[in-house]
């Protein structure tokens, strides 16, 4: 992966404590998975941020390298990587999501 | 189900039984809810796995969800557009029955 793509990557995940990387915006999501995970933040209540991977041809190809990840959405919480669809839909139905979000998220800035 | 997406999940089956030994397996084929829809147009199919296994003891849902991806790498790119995952040891899949 060049240079310039992975330290873009760093700075969005860094800069941004809760992002999802998904198919399509907050408001018009175009994927079911990406919809399901805007969802559940939305249900959490906490600030975060997403980018349109549809929208950004490098970071579809490079997230999947950066992430050693194959599918969208992935969801970066604090600056690490927690999964995708699946992950974080089991971890809100076991209540653990919102705890590790909001620790990120009360992090101090 | 198409024959190109019964094939598809004969070979999820076949890798999956091959590398995790899996106490149960379902390969759910999705793809006829997604027909029309832009990766369907691609030509990829939407598939959903329940693969119940030892060798997910003491891994993370993250490590078991990277062991089933790199399984299936290859098809990754080409014939499974969606991949949906539940991955559960024996006890797990003991207790929620």
């Amino acid at each position: 992966m060049e240079d310039a793509l992975k330290q873009k990557i760093d700075g969005l995940i860094t800069q941004n404590k809760v992002l999802l990387f998904v198919k399509g915006t907050k408001t018009f999501p175009q994927c079911g998975f990406s919809s399901a995970v805007i969802n559940i933040f939305k249900e959490i209540g906490v600030p975060f941020e997403t980018v349109n991977i549809l929208q950004e041809g490098d970071l579809r190809q490079g997230m999947k390298e950066y992430s050693q990840w194959p599918t969208f959405p992935q969801i970066y919480v604090g600056g690490e990587f927690i999964g995708g669809c699946d992950i974080v839909k089991e971890m809100h139905d076991k209540g653990e999501l919102a705890k590790v979000v909001q620790k990120a998220a009360g992090a101090s800035a | 189900m198409s024959q190109k997406s019964a094939d598809t999940a004969q070979r999820i089956d076949e890798v999956v039984r091959l590398s995790l030994s899996p106490r149960h397996l379902e390969v759910i084929d999705d793809s006829h809810k997604h027909a029309g829809h832009a990766g369907a147009r691609e030509g990829g199919g939407h598939f959903t796995l329940v693969i119940v296994s030892e060798a997910f003891a003491g891994q993370s849902l993250l490590a078991r969800h990277r062991t089933v991806n790199a399984l299936l790498a290859e098809e990754l790119k080409s014939r499974i557009h969606a991949l949906a995952l539940k991955t559960l040891t024996p006890e797990e899949w003991a207790q929620r029955a």
